[in-house]
């Protein structure tokens, strides 16, 4: 199972190590580091590094490698899974999950982590039941305790440890309760030249802020289920009644959670809403090449696009760029050879564009490669699949909950080739 | 206020500082002194001076205090054995103590600590703590059973814990059971032989049931404790699959992939025609997709399970080609990976969509990526034929774009394509040729320059393009060395004329001036053939090369078949048995799917086209350059060498040999010129290179030593020959006594006979008939005696068989019935021929072949046979079995046995395949045979066993 855990920051410190059976020598850590040299850039780093003696599994967030230390055979992704969530839980007790913010708490992360691992077999980790145990830290508690001399850490046995939702505490209390669903889409796609899809996907999540007294159990239905066959579900979920009945039944966790993630992969269903016009052209003799994009929108069901952005790497051979928006602001870094603009909201009325000219280094051939344009943007208040709930009801409790529903699609890994 | 402060130090010294602290008598400047202590072990400075101090602050009703020392002790007790002795006490008492949490604590902590002498104390509390009426404390100890074992294994044992914690596999709770399974999985890790995990039906029950209610940590431990079983039948496999099913729609990638692993196990039971087999493998394809959209590390552990999945059941993702699309921002693992499954997923079918892909990924900025691209293209050409076109001219169009890696790789893929449809394509050679300057990279020219050489008499300039080459000679790499070697004899071969200096050149530069011994070896050989026997020079060089196919990374079956009992593990990540890497080896069990169940087998249907990606240790597409010198000593030299094959010596004794003697024969007195090709001589550098490995090595001519070396290697001693029995005695047939014997030489079956006249009167008008048999055996010339035989005369002659007779099937299968006929009478007798005299010599299986054919023969077919008291080592028996025309495509060493895969072919095109298994040490080998008719396979067996004791 997992031995030893060790965070490592971007300039390569070990500024936490925590064992969970014999202590390994932070020297293991070596071979790590070696595998980062190796690899250019902090995302490039292999998940899996052997080592003579041991095995080593990381995951990069937030600027930190979290490096997890194996010996004997154990499932890999159950260790990854497992530092996914330790990021998690850092995130939820602390805001943020940086480096400065985790030795501001080493002690409770500390604290956190031996709850979380019994010699190396997960103990606790749904975020519900470690609060209980441990406290997390705010401004008022800290002042308290120091004044008091009581502690953050909880000396009765979480109510959820055992009980058969262990994802939720007994007891809890709402003057407002309320129910917030948020369904969200992403779209990756390839585009490629000519324009037409090469891939698209849709991956949803529901995720949920539930804030309800007791212990509700809620209903929640679609009006159009069949999307749905590719889900993943919160162990709260009753599997059986989604199988016959299409309806997802589950007493929530408390707090913010995610219900169900799911996949839509059929062409058919996915809608590509927007399209980018694009003429680059790299001309071989004279150094200067010519650059215009433009972004319009398509299929996007009538809701407008916004919050679009468009990055794009240029090959190396780019020196500078002079180019003129018809809307929003751009960059271009000269060093990394960045483009990005910022275009803001798609007026249909009057497409954004931006062209101009590249200078391109002198006497150098065309560059091999086509840039590849990267776009983001938003789409409040739809789902670009189709989906949409059809209602929420609870039972087991008699107050009349608040409920919400929103829906939001978003550019995932969108890319149009050139 | 925050625990920074805690790494504040004092000038004065922060350890004596701390320790004042901790003998503070303020309850909270304690805590804090503690937390200060905490956060420097947390960064890894040393802190275990302060050992007795923090221990003095263990007594406390304050449970954050009591946790910290606690973390403390677990890291330092070790470090202060008699000292940790301290915390006892308060350990035995906190496991009484009314809260749960505070005994699950104590007895928690207790386990951590590895010291002996608290182990001692452990065992009480701990034997109390499993059996505790709280859930929370007996999930707690279960996994503390496993701590202590891992400690003191001895001490689980005699305490009888391991059998509690078996009871705890009933438990109400479930994640008492899911903590019981795994702390059981981990001490039967250690203990491979200990029948710990005993499941059967009813247990395997309570973990189904305990799989729906536990934390998704334990049912990762329960479906891999589940995919350990067995099932009896088919049906409770199913009905285990049906159970497990819904967990293939967990948020945790680790429960889907293990899930996986349960369903492609068990699947295996199930029959095909099955409805239900149908919706399984529908079933599959969505979590598998969904996993790669999870985040990166994610998606690279699922992407190499994944190939391995594609690779035993390639219709599960046959439709999801575009998720492995590669997208410019993946990190570099995932895109490597996501390459190999496109190709191993490319068929007929999505081809275009294919290389449209790979052509766009070769515009790329990462050279690694792009360079593998430019590679799958080529694979594509060799996997999926009706592309091979198209496949060509992408690479062309790339080639095009003169970006240096890139035409340098396409360079090394079209060679590849050159071998796969040789004369399909050469009319690109000129392209090729135009880039010539730009080849830095020793595969790239090796590639072009075996391309020069291979196509020598298309390409006008060859002879000055090879001579720029070897201008630099020893500065390149071995690689092109020795292609460039090769390539000059071929093109003298070719073009003899013109190249004679060219061929002395690079003979001179790679026997006298290379250090390299494989190049000067190499060198010997072409110069002594040139020198001795052109034409068979000719034969050997330029013998026709076996063409390539599909992939060769496939994973090898048997190997495939245990890494699916190991999908998600770190064997799927490596693609290697567990035992092949993970520390020590504690033994770890060998894992194997269950067998089909009989009534499904019939069905298997031999739609698994396998599909294939590189991976390291996989044998390349084309045998490395440093096989080729053991290729060339391979080669079948055609007919056998009349001269005499005596005491043929060990190969490297033949080695030494041939340098010895081929110095001297080089060096020999005729120093201008040797043949008729006209050589000049070697200058006098080679004395000196020469005199060591003369030294001992008989000095015999050239020639002899060649062939002595190739009959060593044992590809022309001709099959084994029993010694002659009685066929006939006399007592039966009027006095003539018929012994005899099959024989197989060089493609010619004969029977050996000795007639011996037994009789009184004089024997003539001898004729000889055979019935009707299972292979078609026929004399193919009359039986000849020319004189009549007197009496108490033998005589011995060869009768010429055929395989052209007719064919009726005879039991047993190799049962001959014979007539002779004699001026007395006509008599008749049966014997059985040797089943190896019917092998043939071309019946060596290209290896991907094997795989394919191994995997495509159903298991029923599979006959298993023992061959006692040989005592041969794996080199011996397969040298003796290749003379007998049974072929080892391939070698492999498993735990230590020899596993041999060899192939045979009837005369009448029936396919044996056979894995021979050879335990050093051990006389007894083991015998596994494949073939479509599964009848031969006793005969394969005896033939086996009479070439391997004789």
């Amino acid at each position: 199972m997992i031995h030893s855990l060790f965070l490592i920051n971007s300039s390569g410190d070990i500024f936490l190590e925590k064992h969970w059976k014999s202590v390994v020598s932070r020297s293991v850590c070596d071979y790590f580091f070696e595998a980062q040299e190796r690899a250019t850039e902090a995302e490039n780093v292999p998940p899996v590094i052997p080592t003579p003696h041991h095995y080593l599994l990381s995951v990069y967030r937030h600027k930190i490698f979290f490096v997890a230390v194996i010996q004997t055979e154990v499932p890999p992704l159950f260790v990854i899974e497992f530092l996914h969530r330790v990021v998690d839980t850092f995130q939820d007790y602390f805001g943020v999950c940086s480096e400065p913010v985790i030795k501001d708490n080493v002690v409770v992360v500390y604290e956190v982590l031996e709850e979380m691992l019994d010699n190396g077999f997960p103990l606790a980790t749904e975020s519900n039941i470690l609060k209980e145990l441990i406290k997390p830290p705010t401004i008022l508690r800290t002042v308290v305790n120091t004044i008091t001399g009581s502690t953050n850490v909880g000396d009765q046995l979480p109510t959820g440890q055992l009980s058969v939702v262990p994802w939720r505490r007994t007891g809890v209390k709402y003057t407002n309760n309320e129910a917030y669903f948020d369904v969200v889409e992403e779209i990756d796609a390839i585009i490629d030249k000519s324009g037409s899809t090469v891939t698209a996907e849709i991956q949803g999540v529901i995720d949920a802020c539930v804030k309800l007294t007791g212990m509700p159990d809620l209903t929640l239905s679609f009006m159009n289920p069949r999307l749905l066959d590719d889900v993943s579900f919160h162990p709260c979920v009753r599997f059986k009644r989604w199988e016959s009945e299409r309806i997802l039944s589950f007493i929530p966790p408390d707090g913010n959670f995610r219900l169900l993630s799911y996949h839509v992969s059929a062409q058919n269903l996915v809608a590509i809403p927007v399209y980018v016009k694009h003429s680059i052209s790299f001309r071989d003799s004279s150094s200067l090449g010519r650059f215009e994009i433009t972004v319009g929108p398509k299929q996007s069901m009538g809701k407008t696009v916004e919050g679009v952005t468009v990055t794009s790497q240029m090959p190396k051979g780019v020196l500078n760029m002079s180019l003129t928006p018809s809307q929003g602001t751009h960059t271009f870094d000269p060093v990394t050879k960045m483009l990005s603009w910022d275009v803001g909201k798609i007026n249909p009325q009057k497409l954004p564009s931006l062209k101009g000219t590249m200078s391109l280094q002198v006497g150098a051939s065309k560059p091999d490669e086509n840039p590849t344009i990267n776009l983001q943007f938003k789409i409040q208040q739809l789902a670009i699949s189709g989906l949409k709930v059809n209602r929420l009801d609870m039972y087991g409790e008699k107050y009349k909950p608040f409920k919400g529903i929103k829906y939001m699609t978003k550019a995932g890994k969108f890319q149009v080739r050139t | 206020m925050t625990d920074s402060k805690y790494f504040t130090t004092t000038k004065k010294g922060e350890i004596f500082e701390l320790k004042a602290e901790l003998n503070s008598d303020k309850k909270e400047k304690k805590k804090e002194a503690v937390k200060k202590v905490i956060a420097s072990m947390t960064v890894g400075k040393d802190v275990s001076a302060l050992f007795p101090d923090v221990v003095n602050c263990m007594q406390t009703d304050n449970l954050e205090l009591k946790k910290l020392v606690y973390l403390y002790l677990m890291n330092y007790a070790k470090s202060q054995p008699d000292m940790a002795i301290m915390a006892v006490n308060t350990f035995v008492k906190d496991c009484e103590d009314p809260n749960p949490l505070i005994r699950a604590l104590a007895v928690r902590t207790m386990g951590c600590i590895r010291v002996d002498k608290i182990t001692e104390y452990l065992c009480e509390p701990l034997r109390k703590c499993l059996k505790d009426e709280d859930p929370y404390v007996r999930k707690t100890a279960a996994v503390c059973v496993a701590k202590l074992h891992d400690i003191n294994a001895q001490l689980v044992e005699d305490q009888g814990f391991l059998d509690t914690l078996k009871d705890l596999i009933s438990d109400s709770n479930p994640m008492v059971v899911a903590n019981a399974v795994a702390a059981l999985s981990e001490i039967a890790e250690s203990h491979p032989s200990s029948n710990l995990l005993d499941l059967n039906p009813q247990s395997i029950n309570k973990l189904l049931t305990a799989l729906n209610e536990c934390t998704e940590w334990g049912q990762i431990f329960i479906l891999d404790c589940l995919a350990n079983y067995m099932p009896k039948d088919d049906r409770e496999a199913q009905s285990i699959c049906e159970r497990v099913t819904p967990r293939l729609s967990h948020a945790n990638s680790a429960v889907v992939l293990s899930a996986v692993k349960v369903l492609m196990k068990f699947m295996e039971m199930l029959s095909k025609d099955l409805d239900y087999y149908g919706t399984l493998l529908k079933k599959l394809a969505p979590p598998l997709v969904t996993l790669l959209s999870a985040e990166p590390e994610l998606q690279y552990v699922a992407l190499r399970n994944i190939n391995l999945i594609v690779q035993k059941r390639p219709e599960i993702l046959k439709h999801e080609m575009k998720v492995f699309f590669v997208k410019y921002n993946d990190p570099i693992y995932v895109k490597l990976e996501k390459l190999d499954i496109m190709i191993r997923l490319a068929s007929q079918a999505n081809i275009a969509q294919v290389l449209a892909e790979l052509k766009e990924y070769a515009t790329e900025v990462d050279v690694d990526f792009v360079r593998k691209a430019v590679r799958a293209i080529g694979r594509c050409a060799i996997k999926v034929e009706q592309s091979a076109e198209r496949c060509v001219s992408t690479l062309l169009d790339l080639i095009q774009t003169k970006v240096n890696y890139v035409v340098q790789e396409a360079i090394v893929v079209i060679k590849d394509i050159f071998r796969k449809y040789p004369n399909k394509y050469e009319s690109v050679i000129a392209t090729l040729c135009e880039n010539l300057d730009s080849l830095d990279e020793p595969e790239a020219r090796a590639a072009m320059i075996w391309i020069v050489g291979e196509y020598a008499e298309r390409i006008d300039n060859a002879d000055e393009l090879l001579e720029s080459f070897l201008e630099g000679f020893h500065d390149e790499s071995t690689q092109v060395q020795l292609q460039l070697l090769t390539a000059i004899v071929k093109l003298f071969l070719k073009k003899p004329t013109e190249t004679q200096e060219l061929v002395q050149q690079v003979l001179s530069l790679a026997t006298q001036d290379s250090d390299n011994p494989d190049l000067r070896d190499r060198g010997y050989i072409y110069w002594r053939l040139l020198s001795t026997d052109p034409v068979a020079a000719k034969e050997v060089v330029l013998a026709e090369k076996p063409l390539i196919s599909e992939e060769t990374d496939l994973i090898e079956p048997t190997l495939l078949d245990e890494l699916i009992c190991y999908i998600g593990t770190l064997a799927s990540v490596y693609h290697k048995p567990p035992n092949a890497f993970v520390e020590g080896g504690r033994g770890v069990v060998h894992k194997s799917l269950p067998p089909r169940t009989a009534s499904s087998e019939s069905t298997e249907s031999p739609e698994t086209a396998p599909a294939g990606a590189p991976s390291g240790d996989q044998p390349d597409v084309i045998p490395a350059q440093g096989d080729l010198l053991g290729d060339l000593l391979n080669l079948d030299l055609g007919p056998p060498v009349s001269g005499p094959p005596l005491a043929s010596s060990s190969v490297q004794m033949g080695a030494v040999d041939l340098l010895g003697g081929g110095l001297d024969s080089l060096m020999g007195d005729e120093p201008e010129g040797i043949g008729d090709t006209n050589f000049g001589a070697p200058p006098a550098a080679v004395t000196t290179a020469a005199a060591p490995a003369r030294l001992g090595a008989p000095i015999s001519s050239g020639l002899s030593d060649l062939f002595e070396l190739t009959s060593g290697v044992g590809t022309l001693s001709g099959s084994y020959v029993a010694p002659k029995a009685v066929w006939l005695p006399a007592m039966k047939a009027k006095g003539l006594e018929i012994s005899g014997t099959f024989t197989r030489q060089v493609g010619s079956i004969s029977m050996d006979l000795q007639l011996t006249n037994k009789a009184l009167q004089v024997m003539t008008d001898f004729a000889i008939q055979f019935n009707r048999n299972s292979f078609g055996l026929a004399p193919a010339a009359p039986l000849q005696v020319h004189a009549p035989l007197s009496p108490n005369q033998t005589v011995e002659l060869s009768l010429p068989l055929n395989t052209v007779g007719s064919v009726m099937k005879m039991e047993p299968l190799n049962n001959l019935q014979v007539a002779v006929k004699n001026n007395i009478d006509v008599f008749y007798f049966s014997t059985l021929y040797p089943l190896h005299v019917l092998f043939v010599e071309d019946g060596k299986m290209d290896r991907q072949m094997f795989l394919a054919t191994w995997k495509d023969i159903p298991n029923e077919n599979e006959a298993q046979f023992q061959i006692r008291d040989c005592p041969l080592n794996t080199e011996t028996a397969s040298n003796k079995l290749q003379s007998s025309n049974i072929f080892t495509v391939a070698k492999r060493n498993v735990e230590g046995q020899d596993m041999l895969y060899q192939s045979l072919k009837l005369t009448n095109g029936i396919w044996v395949l056979a894995e021979l298994r050879i335990q050093p040490g051990n006389p007894n080998f083991t015998l596994s045979l494949k073939c479509r008719a599964p009848e031969v396979s006793q005969h394969v067996y005896q033939a086996y066993e009479t070439i391997l004791k004789n």
